[in-house]
């Protein structure tokens, strides 16, 4: 009887009922402060990046020299010695073999420009490779799987997926710079933030390291970098650098042990999300739910997405990823449960509840 | 074969016929499959080639179809990986290097006056090897599901890494039919460039030191050392990938403690060369083109031929700037950032002694000197993007974006493929015995060089804009939209353009001029003798005493030799 209500009541309608009901989960994932989804290298907003971003325009304005001057020769020469009508085929042109000056001239030009470009490059990767982390640096652990990140603070005890949250940095006053270590539970990914950071990979086996010094706040977009198999479009990650106040509020947050929602349709929720293998694979904190083969869905309606960025998380977009996640991820590796719709709506209340 | 002993009289006894017509289709078949003749076999590899191209290239447009618009539900995830994987092995494998090959096995012989490849019969091996491997390739669409019912046409990207190959990411046989395609290539590679390098260096005619043959031939001779320094780690990487798959052997299974950094170094040793042995031979058809259409010979040719060894020299060294974002030390990544801006200095050299080349000239522009001016142009900017590129900072940003795309689409399409179809035009009336149409050409250039700027300019764009490549899809707001748009609109162009190629081939092959042996009035032997040349290339093997022993015959009064 009660399923047959709920099926009738399910879907849209449902939801949005809920939404009603927890106007909070949407306030929470807005707290990402200015959007910045144009990646652009040419705008960075952090250290290594802007680091990147100087040796880049001095190679640009040398290549555009360069580009500009041959150019000008080709256009030049292929102009000026065209072949101007058919008397120019009564007569071959001088025969000329070479020129042991003109051609010493154009080796050592280049040699010369090669070894300023050496000189800036050496300098330039010891800076950013072998940059010293202070001992107070925001330590952050990124674990790449297939198609998602796994995001933990080994010194804040917390974990979390897919967006990272770190402080901002001033120019002139406190640096908060962010050490992030980066591994591979299966195949190589990428790490790559273009304005905080170029990439570096995450390599089974190996722990890789990076780090980033924001000085704007925001949520900065980034991507999977490196071909990782079917779904790697859709393994994007985002950065929200914050004021360091408005950081330690979410860091409290998130040590916040999760309420047991007591009645309704969120409380049969919580009974089937702990019935069902959702928690084989699931982990939230400070619950039984342990597992470590998909994201943690500790204080899930924080976040601004779902499936890695594939959408917007919204109750809509989450209650159709509970439903199939194959819809709107062909391929991921969360397969379809094939829930009730009963189970469907009250797993994405329960879910509506992490916040 | 002892060329002072050659009888031109004697004639191969024909083989038994099939009752059949000459000209009829089983009687071409039998030709094709028994040949040994290195002109028909190089055909054949370049007719291959370009069957192959035309596949892999209708995959690439597939491609631009989905990205022309954010969230596009044109192809499936799986769909557009498997298309970007077979266009780029086939485009690598079975389009640039054949066609490579094709060029090679046509043309040296005749440039250096010899009846034939040294290993007639081995370079029959070769071609078929090759072929079959192509077809082993595209088979894996029917064959790669197996009893697994998993998987089709590989989809690990070209160049593979594990361990997305492992057994457990990649079920299926579909990684199984890549390796083993990609490992029975390698060994047709291997034995045509042994065949191309004991030809080259033992069957010169009387008089042509090494230091006299043309530009072409030296620099087929760097290839061919590099495709034999390269391909072995190829193969061995590959057979160590069938031992995984296989025989349980852990190499790269990392999951088993194996290396997925080991893969990368065994795969980038031969493909970093493998860059230089695809770019080389556009070198080497530029060398003969640029000179004969500018009327004047080829500017510092001993500096070009130290600067081409100078090139595949540096070349295998410089594999591991495709690894900057691994996570070596910073002392490995200065090392191949300063081993790779090497590399700009023999090429910029290159480049200078072309534009010298010209100076003072009187160009001709016919269809091949068109495609050689696009392609020094179009290689400059894809040097240039090289140079950003081998900037280890630059690089991880760059690398992985769609500006390594744009870049290397700059280096294979503007360098190789530009002069491919510069030596196409140059040669085919040689090989054919007619003119190829100059009004189809100029057609095929117009649209091809501006398709090809089109499609490939804005991806730069986007890379800088935070756009990876290999994405089936991406979100609009990223600023991305209009360069993938762009890019999607310069495919038609560049369609249309193929699309006249091919006419013009089928065109001019019927109605064409006839073309005489010396259309071009050029310099080189192939133009000694008839269009298209016997079975036995020269009725008497020339003599050389200068590196254009047509410009010594034409101009008895001013020889060349006289000045080298």
């Amino acid at each position: 009887m009660l399923q047959g209500w709920s099926g009738w009541a399910s879907g849209p309608g449902a939801v949005l009922l809920l939404m009603a009901l927890v106007p909070h989960a949407f306030a929470q994932a807005v707290t990402g402060g200015e959007m910045r989804p144009i990646a652009d290298i040419f705008q960075p907003l952090s250290r290594p990046a802007e680091m990147i971003h100087e040796s880049a325009i001095l190679v640009l304005a040398i290549t555009a020299g360069i580009f500009i001057v041959v150019t000008a020769m080709l256009i030049f020469v292929v102009w000026k010695f065209r072949r101007k009508g058919a008397e120019d085929d009564l007569k071959e042109p001088p025969q000329i073999y070479g020129s042991t000056h003109i051609e010493l001239a154009w080796t050592v030009i280049p040699i010369l420009i090669t070894f300023v470009l050496i000189l800036v490059t050496s300098r330039t990767i010891g800076e950013i490779q072998n940059a010293k982390m202070p001992e107070d640096a925001l330590k952050v652990r990124l674990v790449g799987h297939q198609w998602w990140w796994e995001v933990h603070y080994p010194d804040l005890g917390i974990i979390t997926a897919n967006e990272i949250h770190v402080p901002v940095s001033s120019r002139d006053g406190k640096k908060r710079p962010t050490h992030i270590i980066l591994e591979s539970a299966d195949v190589i990914h990428s790490f790559w933030v273009p304005q905080l950071a170029g990439k570096t990979d995450l390599v089974p086996n190996r722990a890789n390291q990076t780090w980033i010094e924001p000085f704007a706040t925001g949520t900065f977009f980034g991507n999977c970098a490196e071909y990782c198999g079917t779904q790697h479009a859709n393994m994007l990650l985002r950065v929200i650098v914050q004021e360091p106040e408005d950081f330690e509020k979410w860091v409290a947050n998130m040590k916040q042990p999760p309420l047991t929602p007591e009645s309704g349709l969120a409380a049969q929720g919580h009974r089937d999300f702990y019935a069902n293998a959702c928690v084989s694979c699931h982990r939230v904190d400070g619950t039984v739910a342990e597992g470590v083969f998909g994201p943690d869905l500790t204080k899930l309606m924080t976040r601004q997405t779902i499936g890695a960025g594939v959408a917007d998380l919204t109750p809509k977009t989450l209650r159709a990823w509970v439903r199939d996640p194959q819809d709107l991820k062909t391929g991921c590796l969360m397969p379809d449960m094939k829930l009730l719709d009963s189970e469907v709506d009250s797993i994405t209340a329960y879910l509506l509840t992490l916040k | 074969m002892n060329p002072d002993t050659f009888d031109p009289n004697f004639q191969i006894p024909a083989p038994e016929r099939i009752g059949e017509e000459r000209g009829s289709l089983t009687r071409i078949i039998q030709e094709l499959v028994f040949t040994v003749d290195h002109k028909k076999l190089g055909l054949m590899y370049i007719g291959s080639g370009l069957i192959f191209f035309v596949v892999a290239g209708i995959m690439a447009t597939l491609i631009r179809i989905q990205l022309a618009v954010p969230r596009n539900d044109f192809l499936e995830p799986d769909v557009f990986n498997r298309f970007f994987t077979m266009h780029g092995t086939a485009m690598v494998f079975l389009v640039g290097m054949p066609i490579i090959f094709g060029f090679a096995n046509y043309l040296v012989p005749l440039m250096i006056g010899a009846r034939d490849m040294a290993f007639p019969r081995l370079n029959a091996f070769g071609f078929w090897v090759f072929f079959f491997s192509g077809l082993l390739l595209y088979f894996s669409y029917l064959g790669a599901p197996g009893l697994y019912a998993a998987g089709s046409a590989p989809d690990v990207g070209w160049f593979a890494y594990s361990p997305l190959t492992a057994k457990a990411f990649s079920r299926g046989h579909s990684t199984d039919y890549w390796t083993l395609s990609l490992l029975m290539g390698g060994i047709g590679s291997i034995v045509t460039s042994i065949n191309i390098i004991v030809t080259i260096l033992c069957l010169r005619c009387k008089g042509m030191i090494l230091g006299r043959m043309p530009l072409f031939v030296w620099l087929i001779l760097v290839v061919a050392f590099l495709v034999i320094i390269a391909m072995p780690p190829l193969s061995a990487c590959q057979i160590m990938l069938i031992l995984d798959r296989f025989a349980g052997a852990k190499f790269f299974d990392t999951q088993a403690g194996g290396s997925a950094v080991l893969w990368q170094h065994f795969f980038w040793i031969f493909g970093h060369p493998e860059v230089y042995i695809l770019i080389l031979p556009g070198f080497a058809i530029a060398s003969e083109v640029i000179p004969v259409f500018s009327r004047k010979p080829i500017f510092g040719y001993p500096v070009m031929v130290a600067a081409s060894v100078m090139i595949a020299f540096i070349s295998l060294g410089v594999w591991a700037h495709h690894m900057f974002s691994v996570g070596m030390t910073s002392i490995g990544n200065t090392f191949f950032a300063i081993s790779t801006l090497l590399v700009a200095i023999p090429t910029g050299i290159k480049i200078f002694n072309w534009i010298g080349t010209m100076y003072g000239g009187k160009l001709r522009f016919e269809l091949p000197m068109l495609f050689c001016l696009a392609f020094l142009f179009q290689f400059l900017i894809a040097g240039l993007t090289g140079v950003m590129l081998a900037i280890a900072p630059f690089d991880w940003q760059l690398t992985d974006s769609y500006f390594v795309v744009a870049h290397f689409h700059y280096v294979l399409i503007g360098g190789l493929l530009f002069t491919i179809f510069a030596g196409i035009y140059y040669w085919y009336p040689k090989a054919l015995g007619r003119m190829p149409d100059f009004r189809l050409g100029l057609l095929h250039f117009i649209l091809f060089t501006v398709g090809f700027h089109i499609t490939f300019f804005p991806q730069h764009i986007a890379g800088f804009l935070g756009m990876p490549r290999r994405i089936y899809t991406y979100d609009t707001g990223r600023g991305w939209d209009i360069w993938n748009l762009i890019s999607s609109i310069g495919v038609i162009f560049q369609a249309a353009g193929i699309l006249f190629f091919v006419i013009n081939l089928i065109y001019s092959y019927v109605w064409g001029k006839k073309a005489g042996d010396d259309p071009w009035d050029a310099w080189s032997l192939e133009w000694a003798t008839t269009s298209p040349p016997p079975s036995y290339n020269f009725e008497t093997i020339p003599e050389v005493r200068s590196r254009r022993p047509l410009w010594d015959l034409k101009h008895p009064d001013d020889p060349d030799w006289k000045y080298e």
